[in-house]
C-alpha cells in the first residue's frame, strides 16, 4: 500500500515538474511571474486532444502541442509583455489578463464538458509493479519527467544555451554587459518554457482531463512547486514538484479533510525560514 | 472573484422575443454562462428555449418573452441578476439557475418580493423541506437525496452488503450520500467508509488504493462535471472495473460527463427521473430533436429546464395565461400533473413542492451508433422526497452533513 501511493505521488510530482519547470525558467530569467502559465498548459491539452484524436497519434499530439504553445508564448512574449517590461505588478496583471481571456476562448471553442487527450494502446490498462496493478500511463508519465530533468540538466549544464541561462538568473546585468543579445535569449527561453507548459498540458490531459478551471488548479501547484525549489533552479522545481506531489498524494490519505493544508501548510513553513526557497537566491 | 469583474461585463443579457404585440409573458431565466458551472448553464438556456420553440413561442394566445441572464457561477452575481429582473425588468417569474450557493441567494432575494421561482435543477433537500418557501417550486427538479433512496435499496437487493462512498465536500454531495447511507443501513447493509474530497482533486489514485482494499461489494460515488470524468477514468485504469462495481449519483453518468468518454464509463449504474435511453416514444423523440439541434444528447441540465418549462406552460393554460397572478399562477402549477413531458410517466408535486416520480435504476450502455447513454433497467414506482419516511418526523431528524448520514 505503501508503495502504491509512493507510485502515485512519484507520478503526480513528474507531471508537476514538467509544467513547473517551464513556469521556473521564464521567473528565473526573465523576472516575469507568469500567472498565464497554466492557460499555456491548458492550451497544450486541448492541442493535444485535437491532433492527436484526429491523426490518431499521441506523439503527433504531444508535439502539437509543443510547437503550438511555443509559438503562443512568443505572440504573449513580443505582442504583449514586451510593453510593460520591468514593470513587476504590470507584468503579473497582464498574464493574469491573458489567462482569463484563454480560458473563456476555450470556453467558447470547446465547451466546458471534460475531455481527455486519447492514449496509445501500449500506454492503456495496468502493469503489475511491485506486486500492484499501476495503469501503464503513469508509469509513462513518471519515466517521462525523469527523462525531461536529465534533458534540461544537461541543456543548462553542458551547453553555451545553458551557461547563458544561468549567467542571466544570477546577474542579468552583468550578462548584458558581457554583449550578449539578451533579448534573443529571453525570447527563446520564453518560447521553451511555454513549449514545457505545452508539453505538461499533452501528459496531464491524458489523466487528469481539460476543462476551463484546470488551468488555475495546475497553476497553484506550479506556483507552490517553484516558490518552495526557488526561483529558476532547475534542481528546487524537482524537488518542490516530489515534495508537493508526494504531500498531495499522502495528505489525500492521511488526513482527507485537511489535504489542501497538508500541501500548502508547509510551504508557508518553509518559506518563513528560507524565503528565498530551498535552491533560490537573492536577486 | 478576480474573474467575475471581467465576465460579467461580457455577460449581455441575450434575448428571445417571440411575436405579439401586446403584453407578452415575461421570464426571467438566470443560469451560469460563466464561471466553473458554464457547460452546465448552456444548456439549461439550450433546453429551456428549445421548449419555447416547440410551442413557436406563445402560450394560450400570448407571446412569450424570455431575458436570459448570466449568474457567473456567483451568488452575488446571481443575487443582482435576480433584482435587476424583477426591479427593472418587471419579469411574472423567475427561473433556472445551476449552483445551490446561486439558488438560495435568488430564493433568499424572493422570499421578500414573493416572486414565483421555479428550479428545475437547484437540489438543496431544505429548500422543499424544512426551509421551504410557498413561491419556490421545483418543477421538474428533484431533491438530492431523492434518487439515492431507490438506488440503495436495488443495491441491497443485488445483494451488496458493505459499500464504501466517494464524494465532493459539500452540501449537494453529503445530502446524496446521506440519502442512500440512510435507506441502505436501514435495510441492514453496512456502509464501511466514506471518502470525502475536496472539489476539483486533481488526482484521484490515492483514493483507488483505499478503494480497492476497502473490502467492499460495490462503490457509490456522488462526483459531478470534471471530478466525475477523473473519477471515472482513475477506477478503470486502476483496475477496479470489472472487480468492484460502481454506482453513481445521476450526475456522475449524466451525458453532461459521459459524453466525452468512452469504454470505462460504460456499466456505470445510477438512479434519476429522466434516462435519455428509454424506449418511452416521447423521450426518445424529444432526445432525437436535442440532437438534431444541439449535436449532442440531452443532460440533466436539458432535459430538466425543457420539462420545467413545459410544466409551468401547461399550468399557465388552464389559467387562461395569467402570468400576473403570482397566486393563481403557483395554486395552477400545483395542481398540473405533467403528462406528455420528455420525463415519461406523469409527474405531480407533492405538498412541499417537490416532485413526485417514477424514478428509473439506469445503467450506461453503449448505442449502436456508439454513443453512451443511460438506458434504465428498473423502476421505481412514485418515489418522493421522502420516500418510506414519514415527512414529519423526517423533517425532525438534521439535514444531511458529513457528521449526519442517517441515525446510526
Amino acid at each position: 500500500m505503501l508503495g502504491f501511493q509512493l507510485l502515485n505521488g512519484l507520478t503526480f510530482a513528474a507531471l508537476l515538474f514538467v509544467v513547473a519547470s517551464g513556469f521556473t525558467l521564464v521567473f528565473g530569467l526573465l523576472r516575469i511571474v507568469n500567472l498565464a502559465h497554466g492557460a499555456l498548459y491548458l492550451l497544450g491539452g486541448y492541442v493535444a486532444y485535437e491532433v492527436g484524436g484526429r491523426s490518431g497519434s499521441f506523439a503527433a499530439g504531444v508535439v502539437a502541442a509543443m510547437v503550438a504553445v511555443a509559438l503562443a508564448g512568443l505572440a504573449l512574449d513580443r505582442g504583449l509583455l514586451r510593453f510593460v517590461k520591468g514593470q513587476d505588478l504590470r507584468q503579473v496583471l497582464l498574464t493574469v489578463g491573458v489567462g482569463l481571456v484563454l480560458n473563456d476562448l476555450f470556453l467558447v471553442i470547446w465547451g466546458g464538458d471534460a475531455f481527455t487527450v486519447p492514449t496509445p494502446e501500449a500506454l492503456q490498462g495496468a502493469a503489475v509493479v511491485m506486486g500492484v496493478f499501476y495503469p501503464k500511463y503513469r508509469l509513462f508519465v513518471l519515466l517521462a519527467g525523469v527523462a525531461i530533468f536529465v534533458l534540461l540538466w544537461l541543456v543548462m549544464n553542458r551547453t553555451r544555451y545553458g551557461a547563458l541561462i544561468r549567467a542571466g538568473v544570477d546577474d542579468a546585468e552583468m550578462l548584458s554587459a558581457t554583449g550578449v543579445d539578451q533579448g534573443r535569449l529571453f525570447v527563446i527561453t520564453f518560447m521553451l518554457g511555454s513549449a514545457l507548459a505545452g508539453l505538461g498540458g499533452a501528459m496531464g490531459g491524458a489523466f487528469l482531463s481539460l476543462y476551463p478551471g484546470a488551468d488555475a488548479e495546475i497553476l497553484v501547484f506550479s506556483l507552490a512547486v517553484v516558490i518552495i525549489g526557488g526561483r529558476g533552479s532547475l534542481e528546487g522545481a524537482a524537488i518542490g514538484a516530489l515534495l508537493i506531489g508526494l504531500l498531495n498524494t499522502f495528505g489525500q490519505v492521511w488526513f482527507p479533510e485537511l489535504s489542501y493544508f497538508v500541501v500548502f501548510g508547509p510551504m508557508a513553513l518553509l518559506l518563513a525560514f528560507r524565503p528565498y526557497g530551498l535552491f533560490g537566491r537573492a536577486a | 472573484m478576480k474573474r467575475r469583474i471581467v465576465l460579467a461585463t461580457l455577460a449581455a443579457p441575450a434575448m428571445l422575443r417571440a411575436q405579439g404585440t401586446s403584453g407578452p409573458i415575461k421570464i426571467g431565466l438566470m443560469a451560469p454562462l460563466t464561471g466553473v458551472a458554464a457547460s452546465g448553464g448552456r444548456e439549461i438556456v439550450e433546453g429551456f428555449q428549445m421548449y419555447f420553440e416547440t410551442i413557436n413561442g406563445r402560450i394560450g394566445g400570448r407571446a412569450v418573452e424570455v431575458t436570459v441572464e448570466d449568474d457567473a457561477s456567483n451568488p452575488d452575481t446571481a443575487l443582482q441578476k435576480a433584482r435587476r429582473l424583477v426591479e427593472q425588468g418587471n419579469v411574472h417569474f423567475l427561473f433556472g439557475n445551476l449552483l445551490a450557493n446561486t439558488g438560495l441567494a435568488v430564493a433568499n432575494y424572493v422570499r421578500g418580493t414573493g416572486t414565483p421561482y421555479f428550479i428545475p435543477v437547484i437540489a438543496a433537500d431544505d429548500l422543499t423541506q424544512r426551509s421551504r418557501l410557498p413561491n419556490v417550486v421545483r418543477v421538474a427538479g428533484y431533491s438530492a437525496s431523492q434518487f439515492s433512496r431507490p438506488l440503495a435499496d436495488w443495491a441491497y437487493k443485488q445483494g451488496f452488503r458493505r459499500i464504501a462512498t466517494i464524494s465532493q465536500d459539500y452540501t449537494f454531495g453529503h445530502e446524496q450520500c446521506g440519502g442512500f447511507a440512510q435507506k441502505f443501513t436501514s435495510l441492514g447493509g453496512r456502509v464501511l467508509q466514506q471518502f470525502w474530497h475536496p472539489l476539483n482533486t486533481s488526482d484521484f489514485s490515492p483514493y483507488m488504493g483505499q478503494l480497492a482494499n476497502a473490502g467492499v461489494d460495490a462503490i457509490f460515488a456522488m462526483e459531478t462535471g470534471a471530478d466525475a470524468t477523473r473519477l471515472i477514468q482513475a477506477y478503470a485504469s486502476f483496475g477496479l472495473k470489472g472487480r468492484i462495481p460502481l454506482m453513481g449519483a445521476m450526475n456522475a453518468s449524466d451525458q453532461s460527463v459521459i459524453r466525452t468518454m468512452g469504454a470505462e464509463a460504460e456499466g456505470i449504474v445510477s438512479a434519476a427521473h429522466f434516462a435519455e435511453g428509454s424506449t418511452n416514444a416521447i423521450t426518445q423523440a424529444f432526445v432525437a430533436d436535442y440532437d438534431r439541434r444541439f449535436q449532442k444528447l440531452p443532460s440533466l441540465y436539458g432535459f430538466s429546464h425543457f420539462s420545467g418549462a413545459m410544466w409551468v406552460a401547461e399550468a399557465l393554460k388552464t389559467i387562461g395565461a395569467d402570468a400576473e397572478n403570482r397566486e393563481r399562477l403557483l395554486a395552477a402549477v400545483r395542481a398540473t400533473t405533467l403528462t406528455g413531458s420528455p420525463l415519461g410517466a406523469p409527474v405531480s408535486l407533492d405538498a412541499y413542492g417537490n416532485p413526485v416520480y417514477d424514478a428509473f435504476i439506469r445503467r450506461v450502455v453503449r448505442r449502436p451508433d456508439g454513443k453512451l447513454w443511460n438506458a434504465p433497467i428498473e423502476t421505481y414506482p412514485r418515489v418522493d422526497q421522502f420516500w418510506g419516511f414519514e415527512p414529519e418526523a423526517y423533517m425532525r431528524q438534521p439535514a444531511y452533513s458529513r457528521a449526519f448520514q442517517g441515525p446510526r
